[in-house]
């Protein structure tokens, strides 16, 4: 069973989202970092980039895969982990709290159509 | 020589040398008078000064690190894995045809040009188009050209709606990423659970913006499209072309041909179907047949023939061009220039039967211990989706590691994509029964070894002179190059 | 039955008994009457290994190969030395008949010569990282404007240098017509890149500039001025190069180019009617994720043991499909094996001899040739291995005449505009009985 946190906000595509004031941190669930294996490298956007709900951000890289992700939300990006850069496995590790990148919201509306904790685990079993 | 782990730069010392050229004849140049000094080189390149023995020495203990076809069963799925007749070798390297300049006068060069003419006669016979390329350098630039032809032939039509090409979900990597390149948008479709293209899925996307549609036949797993002709006048009847990978021939020669099927173009893989060597990766030949309507985008030069001889015909006006230097792998060219005549009409028809046969024996004999996804006749290689007994949960990448023990190469893992716990079995037509049978057996033996014993599969292979890598660690921490 | 397939009549009945199949056609009736081919296919009978040697020497012996003609002719295919032993190591079966080292633990041999390779390829251009090779030079090229367009996310346009050998444009422009990025052609001063008219020509949305070093025709030019240019406008600085020249020149690597790439026919293969060749592709460690093709990387093993593996596959086609930067899918395994068995016995000090030699010599063909004043050198640059000259006759003329007397004389520069002009190529294996030949027989044309 893959681990969820309450307090957090969570997509289909198995991000997740953690809300402070008008910034959301994002990075990707448990259950994401056990889809895709050793995780060996993380691309970032960078600071400043606008990105629109939707938008693809990086890309996170395991052995077997490359996987896109893209944003649930639309912002600027205020602050990007750079520690993802020389240790990537911490999203293996600590999917929770290896953050991948800050935004500042544009459209705090779009919030609303994020799953809490509680809805995610009734997605991923279904 | 098994524990040999030594890399060429561990070897150097300073002073030895391993060559020896003629002195120089005529007068010596200093490098200062004649190049600016700010163009020279200050620090010296640091590559290896070795001995020649201490060289034959080393590169000979690194190949007995591999395993080649000569050095056992090889079934790769996919790949064609068949013997590399050594007479091809030294065909290719025949004076007049390895010591030949590509830009020499045409009226030295007739013995090339003639024997490349044929070649893509013979070529376009087996596969039933009207002319063949021989430029693209590998089956995946063939995938390109050929994409590249449906493109211009859409255009000169002022067609430029169509964008899209269609790929099943069952198609090698290099398909989409072939029409990436080409600059068209990928509409992937799922296949039926046979790995047949299913026909509703393609209805629902075919409209004015699809260029064409990709396929394999037989597909990825091995079994024969049988609808072909149906998808043929589908994807004509929108306005769409029919590309055909040709990674499977080595089960359909003499006894259908992808022209006459409805396919537009194709590529050939000359280093699967025509016996060339794989050469740790390459080189490879992907030369492209097209239909009657595509001769005239044909890449540049063609060979063709006047009644003075043979010529490179740059006089093509509506050719998409050269996509490569020169002319193609001239050196891969001759070599299946050799392996068709040394095989002749009679022998590329036993080729595609045997090859057919052995597969699907070895399907048969295999399908009680290994799950058999499509439990029909197959054509030269088949896909098994792991173990039949899975209480252990060893899985296929167990079961390849653990055939490492057994002194095999394993099959094709995790392709095609469409099938879980993929296993591809291609055994080609140059293996013989006992060879055959003793593969089977020892497929049989780990299926029984997942069974009482399953850690000896999850921590395989244990004979072999390395282990498991940590592949995890090499894309983490770059090495590429050696550092002193 | 054939020599190839070992299948026995008998082999074949038992087997298709144990299947429970009449014959061979019942595993054949899967494909439709339609498209069945309903006759033999249209060609010979098989033959035996003699008539196949018998019919192809008779082929082929129609060529006049460079054992009968003394090479001058160069222009990205070159007659360098190849030493015996690459030819004897590089046909072991363990190393010829093996496929994609996919299967690590049984391909060490090869992943190491992969491993070496690169590290020769990266320390001769003097960049960080190389890739397992590409399928020759000229595609070589079009992967790294293909890779400055990728690593440029919103860049429209590659310029190259008119100077770069003819058939890397031409290819240039197949590969870059259908991805909406388009090619502008740099113009040439007397033999060199015009290199102020480069700097007009590079703005924001240059992916990449290009440039060859030795140019195609022959001229060492001043390639640091493309980096600066550049990188001026963010651009990806792509050095096209001759291996067999780095030795003597300054690398690309420390002029500040972000991609090397080339042709490495000339470190140690055959002629071979133009293939099989050779690209390699070399960038800084910052571009690696972005670079196509194979690449091999040092790991260890479950036993604590150095082993070698290929890595970053995530970039590939396989894994990424449609959004890989390139479809590369096999490459030039082979030749690249040939190559590093040639750098390495060869080494620091042989390839330093061969690029003094190859300089000496054609140095001193310029003066032989030159001497009369029959002939002029068509440009007043420092040249490497090949130079362009120019006479009072047309190239294909003067070609012909040198081949009645048992020499291959040089590229015809007249379609490239230098008129009369013909390119000139001086290896280390030219004599200077050969050159004085050459001098003497042009003398009188």
């Amino acid at each position: 069973m893959s681990k969820i946190v309450e307090g957090l906000l969570y997509t289909e595509d198995h991000e997740w989202v953690k809300v402070e004031g008008n910034k959301a941190k994002i990075g990707v669930t448990d259950h994401a970092q056990h889809e895709l294996g050793d995780i060996v490298y993380v691309e970032l956007p960078e600071e400043d980039d606008e990105l629109a709900k939707g938008d693809v951000f990086g890309v996170v890289e395991s052995v077997k895969a490359a996987s896109d992700s893209f944003t649930p939300l639309s912002g600027t990006v205020t602050a990007v982990n750079e520690n993802l850069e020389d240790a990537p496995e911490s999203v293996n590790a600590t999917p929770y709290e290896a953050w991948m990148f800050e935004l500042e919201l544009s459209d705090t509306s779009e919030l609303d159509g994020l799953m809490d904790a509680a809805a995610y685990k009734a997605f991923c079993e279904a | 020589m098994k524990d040999y782990n030594q890399l060429i730069f561990e070897l150097s010392k300073s002073g030895r040398m391993g060559y020896q050229l003629p002195k120089c004849d005529v007068e010596q140049v200093d490098l200062g008078t004649l190049i600016p000094s700010e163009f020279l080189r200050e620090e010296v390149a640091e590559l290896p000064e070795v001995s020649e023995i201490d060289l034959i020495r080393h590169y000979t203990a690194l190949s007995t690190k591999n395993y080649g076809v000569e050095t056992g069963f090889y079934p790769l799925g996919s790949c064609t894995m068949k013997y590399n007749p050594k007479m091809n070798e030294d065909n290719a390297a025949i004076p007049f045809s390895k010591n030949v300049h590509p830009y020499q006068p045409e009226e030295t060069i007739q013995g090339s040009l003639e024997l490349m003419y044929d070649l893509a006669d013979q070529l376009s016979e087996i596969s039933g188009f009207a002319k063949t390329t021989l430029q693209p350098a590998a089956g995946s630039q063939g995938e390109m050209v050929g994409l590249m032809l449906i493109k211009a032939y859409h255009d000169s039509k002022n067609d430029d709606k169509r964008t899209k090409i269609i790929v099943p979900d069952s198609a090698h990597g290099t398909n989409p990423a072939s029409a990436a390149v080409a600059g068209f948008e990928i509409v992937e479709i799922t296949s039926n659970p046979d790995g047949s293209v299913d026909l509703d899925a393609l209805k629902a996307v075919l409209n004015d913006e699809v260029a064409g549609l990709m396929l394999t036949n037989p597909s990825t797993l091995g079994l024969f499209e049988t609808n072909i002709l149906e998808i043929s006048s589908l994807v004509h009847e929108a306005g769409g072309l029919l590309y055909y990978d040709g990674a499977n021939m080595n089960a359909i020669m003499s006894k259908c041909r992808p022209g006459d099927m409805g396919f537009d173009v194709m590529h050939y893989n000359l280093h699967k179907t025509m016996s060339t060597p794989h050469g740790g990766g390459g080189p490879g030949a992907g030369p492209v047949g097209v239909s009657e309507r595509l001769v005239p985008f044909l890449p540049v030069p063609v060979v063709e023939k006047k009644d003075t001889g043979y010529f490179l015909d740059y006089d093509r006006p509506q050719s998409i061009g050269k996509v490569k230097g020169f002319y193609g792998n001239y050196g891969i060219l001759v070599r299946a220039y050799s392996y068709i005549q040394a095989m002749g009409r009679d022998g590329l028809k036993e080729v595609s039967e045997v090859a057919v046969l052995n597969a699907n024996y070895m399907m048969h004999k295999l399908k009680e211990a290994y799950k058999l996804p499509i439990d029909k006749v197959c054509k030269h290689e088949f896909v098994l989706s792991g173990l039949n007994n899975d209480k252990h949960e060893v899985v296929t990448l167990d079961v390849a590691k653990r055939l490492l023990d057994y002194g095999y190469h394993p099959p094709t893992v995790y392709f095609p994509l469409i099938v879980d716990e993929a296993l591809m079995i291609e055994p080609t037509e140059t293996e013989s029964k006992e060879t055959i049978d003793a593969f089977i057996e020892a497929m049989l033996k780990i299926a029984e070894e997942a069974d009482k014993s399953p850690d000896l599969l999850k921590s395989a292979p244990h004979n072999t002179i390395v282990g498991r890598i940590d592949e995890a660690k090499a894309a983490r921490e770059l090495i590429l190059t050696y550092q002193k | 039955m054939h020599r190839f397939i070992p299948s026995t009549k008998e082999d074949k009945k038992a087997m298709l008994e144990s299947i429970g199949a009449a014959d061979m056609e019942a595993l054949f009736v899967d494909i439709p009457k339609e498209v069945r081919l309903d006759r033999e296919l249209a060609l010979d009978e098989s033959k035996s290994e003699l008539e196949v040697t018998r019919l192809m020497n008779e082929t082929l012996g129609k060529n006049i190969s460079t054992d009968a003609l003394t090479c001058f002719l160069g222009a990205g295919a070159y007659d360098h030395y190849v030493p015996t032993v690459v030819n004897h190591l590089s046909s072991r079966q363990e190393f010829a008949t093996a496929y994609t080292p996919y299967q690590p633990e049984i391909s060490q041999g090869t992943l190491q010569v992969i491993f070496e390779f690169q590290t020769m390829i990266a320390e001769l251009t003097g960049m960080e990282v190389a890739n397992a090779s590409m399928y020759d030079g000229p595609t070589a090229c079009a992967e790294a404007a293909m890779m400055a367009v990728a690593a440029g996310k919103k860049k429209k346009s590659i310029v190259v240098s008119e100077t770069v050998h003819p058939e890397v444009i031409k290819v240039l422009e197949s590969y870059l017509r259908h991805r909406d990025v388009a090619l502008i052609i740099a113009p040439m001063k007397e033999g060199e890149t015009d290199y102020e008219k480069l700097s007009t020509l590079v703005d924001e949305t240059t992916a990449g500039v290009l440039v060859q070093n030795p140019n195609f025709y022959g001229v060492i030019e001043d390639a640091k001025k493309s980096v600066e240019i550049a990188h001026g406008k963010k651009a990806l600085a792509i050095n096209y190069v001759d291996p067999l020249a780095l030795p003597i020149l300054e690398s690309p690597g420390k002029q500040g180019f972000d991609i090397v790439v080339g042709e490495g026919q000339g470190l140690g293969n055959d002629l071979q009617f133009g293939g099989p060749y050779l690209g390699f592709f070399a960038s800084t460690k910052k571009l690696v994720r972005k670079m196509p093709g194979r690449i091999c990387g040092e790991s260890v093993d479950s036993r604590g043991q150095r082993a070698f593996v290929l890595t970053l596959q995530a970039r590939e086609q396989h894994i990424r499909r449609y959004k890989a930067n390139s479809n590369i899918c096999s490459n030039q395994g082979l030749v690249a094996l040939r190559s590093t068995i040639y750098m390495s016995l060869m080494g620091k000090a042989g390839m330093k001899e061969v690029a003094e030699q190859c300089l000496a010599k054609s140095h001193y063909g310029a003066k032989v040739l030159t001497a009369s004043g029959k002939y002029k050198l068509a440009f007043d640059k420092p040249f490497f291995k090949e130079f362009a000259l120019v006479g009072d006759k047309p190239t294909k003329e003067v070609n012909g005449k040198l081949v009645e007397a048992g020499i291959l004389g040089g590229y015809d520069l007249g379609p490239l505009g230098v008129k009369n002009g013909s390119l000139l190529c001086f290896t280390e294996k030219r004599t200077k009985e050969e050159i004085d030949q050459l001098a003497s027989t042009l003398e009188v044309i």
